[in-house]
């Protein structure tokens, strides 16, 4: 049991299983059934109304993801900017679908709604890092430095965001 | 003194535990409570030096919403840093929220000592050198990448304000945003902050506030624009002892930012605007519900929040009154529908996040079951400015039914992507030709799209429509939340019908048929029209082609009709008004199965052109289903019963030798 997160919450407070799962999936960067076990202990609720909280929003996942992940944006800004094909062509490249992991597992790729970042659309995120105003073509630029290197010493950097031209 | 928290002299004794109630007053004007010249000079000159008005080394101020970090602000930073330390000039690193220009991030402005403020757009790392060599150390403007003064303006000199983008813009929510820095709480004191806050608690009763909100006009910014006066009211007249105040910042409109950027570039306007709220309906405990995925929106919040409790401002009689407030920030898991208030309120008490029939409404029993307001960003990010310039000054502003000014997002086809706050009436073609700058690249204007999934797309022909609640509505969209998507000639409108339906379909919380089902159905028809001869397998699909179309006006109204929450009774918006403005593109489809603007992917045939095709092969390696074919060197060619229309050759290729009809 992780104490030092339970610790936070008070014993049988349901309000709390939102905030709960979110800092366990924090932790682990998925949530196992073990931990659910606990939280509905803990919440005294039954464990089929943890599962159907879990499973009801889009943030949680019951399996875990691979070292980097993916998150392309499918808002409206981007769906216009053609984003659709950068989520094919990423899908393509690591010969996965949305939601699934590399059998590496050093890649997941997640769609999210709408980052928020509209103005320079369309955007990509790899872990914390913004990719704006991204085109198909700059796919395994961005790609490259998260990949294992393959070619030793061969290490290119990436180009800035910011000098890419706008793409249509 | 650097902060207002530190005393002035040993006679102030203001604390966290022994509040002052002229503790705001005190820290624009004071010393209240003693005289003393030495204190009197001490607080203005932290007031002028917070305001930046007062300083004696340059400071650098940079735009860090998530906006700017995703245009590099953080390499921009660092970039300075390494200068400033190149030349050995010793400067103050300020960073700010964003102003609104987002299409011309990264935003640098410079002050130095004695001169006004000077604001740089599209600052990248390999300018820096140039840059701060012409504006720190030769002390000059850099005028290839200028934006304009905040001072007095000369020839070479512009000011900001008369900047095309700024020009037709009133800020009153942003008017803050991308000015002061947002971690400090002491900039938006200096900037008058808390003042109304203060004014309401000393002299005002709750009453007296409501009815100050009320015959301001204001009314609710989340999209449905339900009086905001009004609601207060019937929750003040609730008898509780509990009453909860709920701040909606479960911002899931695709398409929508303004209340990322709020939040993130002034969040104690928000707070203030919460507290005053709290105040009136006499709430004891409120809540800023916002979406995991803006991470530093509540980054900057939970900074804001323990700022507040630090200095009186949160907690148990505040300002040594009876009146007692405290915010917790509740994380979004990403559901959409969450943004509707009751299924909200569901999620806050950690279930899953369903709409509940209404009444009872949130103003009678709301969060564990007691009344509960709940209002929007925008709709807090106003209420201070109310309180301190009035009801009349507000409601001078904006149309007969809509008062004040509206954000909206300008994101899509346009050439100035970002934050723009206008007076309601303003028309949509000065949103777009005038502060937007038009589009892009010489193309046409097709369609503006307000109002997220719940709104609608509106054609060119009324493009002459003001924006408020009731001549949005009346052309078939809705204010929404302010998204404002531009879509130009090559955006085709099945595909964006197309593209709401999945996302309401998937959004759909699955709790009422009409909006579970309905969806489906619909999203079915849509997916049929854009299908070539060779996809539709049979003729009974082809009749079902045709027969779908005729019913989907119905089956609109059912859902319209019968869904339970705004969620379904919004989500054939974006077919209607497509069906409504662009008949003849969903025919063009239908009959001819083309699609005009080249995006329906299953209606496009891939060729190559010979004569430009050097036979490199990058397309036959990237082509996920073999259908190119070729030798090296030579020509190489698309067999069609192979392809699957993805269209990854003609991404791909460095000749522009795919030919798409």
């Amino acid at each position: 049991m992780d104490s030092e997160i339970f610790e936070k919450y008070k014993k049988g407070d349901r309000s709390c299983l939102i905030p709960l799962l979110q800092d366990i999936q924090d932790k682990y960067n998925f949530l196992p059934e073990s931990e659910l076990k606990e939280i509905a202990e803990f919440l005294e609720m039954p464990l089929s109304r943890v599962y159907g909280v879990t499973t009801f929003y889009n943030q949680f996942r019951l399996i875990p993801l691979g070292e980097n992940v993916i998150k392309v944006c499918r808002g409206t800004a981007c769906h216009v900017k053609n984003s659709a094909n950068i989520l094919f062509n990423l899908e393509t490249t690591l010969k996965i679908k949305a939601g699934e992991t590399t059998r590496d597992r050093k890649f997941s790729i997640e769609v999210v709604n709408c980052i928020g970042a509209c103005s320079i659309a369309p955007v990509i995120t790899v872990n914390e890092e913004y990719y704006g105003r991204i085109s198909v073509k700059d796919i395994p630029k961005v790609l490259k430095p998260y990949q294992p290197a393959t070619r030793a010493g061969n290490k290119p950097k990436v180009k800035e965001t910011n000098e890419q031209e706008v793409s249509k | 003194m650097n902060s207002f928290l530190e005393k002035c002299c040993d006679e102030c004794w203001h604390s966290k535990d022994k509040p002052c109630d002229l503790f705001i007053q005190c820290c624009n004007e004071g010393p209240l409570c003693h005289h003393n010249a030495e204190c009197e000079k001490e607080i203005k000159s932290l007031n002028k030096r917070l305001r930046y008005e007062e300083h004696d080394i340059p400071v650098i101020f940079i735009g860090m919403g998530t906006c700017g970090l995703a245009s590099g602000a953080l390499k921009v930073k660092e970039a300075i840093e390494a200068e400033l330390k190149k030349f050995n000039i010793i400067a103050r690193i300020e960073p700010t929220g964003c102003i609104g220009y987002c299409a011309k991030e990264v935003i640098v402005d410079i002050k130095l000592p004695g001169q006004s403020r000077v604001s740089y757009c599209e600052i990248f790392p390999k300018i820096i050198p140039q840059f701060i060599n012409t504006t720190l150390v030769e002390k000059k403007i850099y005028q290839e990448n200028l934006l304009g003064t905040f001072g007095e303006h000369t020839i070479e000199l512009p000011a900001i304000k008369n900047h095309a983008f700024f020009k037709r813009q009133t800020k009153v929510v942003l008017e803050n945003c991308g000015i002061i820095n947002p971690d400090s709480i002491d900039s938006y004191i200096a900037v008058g902050g808390f003042k109304a806050f203060d004014k309401v608690l000393r002299l005002k009763t709750p009453e007296e506030v409501i009815k100050t909100i009320s015959s301001s006009g204001l009314r609710g910014r989340g999209g449905a624009g339900f009086p905001t006066g009004k609601k207060w009211e019937l929750a003040f007249k609730r008898k509780s002892e509990i009453k909860y105040l709920i701040c909606n910042a479960d911002e899931g409109d695709p398409g929508a930012f303004m209340d990322r950027s709020v939040l993130e570039s002034d969040p104690c306007r928000v707070v203030e605007g919460m507290l005053i709220g709290a105040y009136a309906i006499g709430a004891v405990k409120g809540y800023i519900y916002c979406r995991a995925e803006y991470p530093l929106a509540i980054k900057r919040l939970e900074k804001t929040i323990q700022q507040c409790r630090d200095y009186g401002l949160l907690g148990d009689n505040i300002l040594n009154s009876d009146f007692s407030f405290d915010l917790t920030i509740k994380k979004g898991a990403g559901a959409f529908v969450c943004g509707e208030e009751t299924a909200l309120i569901a999620s806050i008490e950690g279930k899953r996040g369903m709409p509940k029939p209404r009444p009872p409404f949130p103003a009678d029993s709301g969060l564990f079951g007691k009344p509960t307001i709940i209002n929007n960003v925008e709709t807090f990010a106003n209420i201070a400015s109310i309180i301190s310039r009035g009801s009349d000054w507000f409601s001078s502003i904006g149309t007969k039914n809509s008062k004040g000014t509206k954000v909206f997002a300008l994101s899509g086809n346009i050439t100035n992507t970002g934050l723009v706050e206008v007076p309601m009436g303003t028309t949509l073609k000065d949103v777009v030709y005038e502060i937007g700058g038009g589009i892009p690249d010489k193309k046409k204007l097709k369609a503006i799209q307000i109002g997220g999934p719940s709104g609608g797309c509106l054609p060119e022909s009324v493009i002459g429509t003001p924006v408020d609640y009731e001549s949005l509505k009346e052309v078939g969209a809705m204010m929404g939340s302010g998204g404002f998507v531009v879509m130009d000639e090559d955006t085709c409108m099945v595909d964006v019908a197309k593209y709401f339906l999945q996302f309401i379909q998937s959004e759909s919380c699955g709790k009422c048929v009409p909006c579970r089902e309905g969806t489906k159905r619909m999203l079915e028809i849509i997916e049929r029209v854009p299908v070539s001869y060779k996809g539709t397998k049979n003729k009974s699909d082809q009749l079902q082609r045709f027969k779908g179309i005729i019913h989907l006006r119905r089956l609109a109204d059912v859902i319209r009709d019968t869904s339970l929450c705004g969620l379904g009774q919004s989500a054939p918006n974006p077919v209607l008004s497509g069906l409504r403005y662009f008949k003849d593109e969903y025919e063009v489809h239908l009959y001819e199965r083309k699609c005009p603007s080249g995006v329906c992917k299953e209606l496009l045939v891939y060729t190559v052109d010979n004569s430009l095709c050097s036979g490199c092969g990058v397309c036959a390696k990237k082509c996920p289903s073999g259908a190119i074919a070729g030798e090296k060197g030579h020509a190489h060619y698309v067999i069609e019963e192979k392809c699957i229309k993805c269209g990854m050759c003609f991404d791909s290729c460095r000749f522009n030798a795919i030919n798409v009809n």
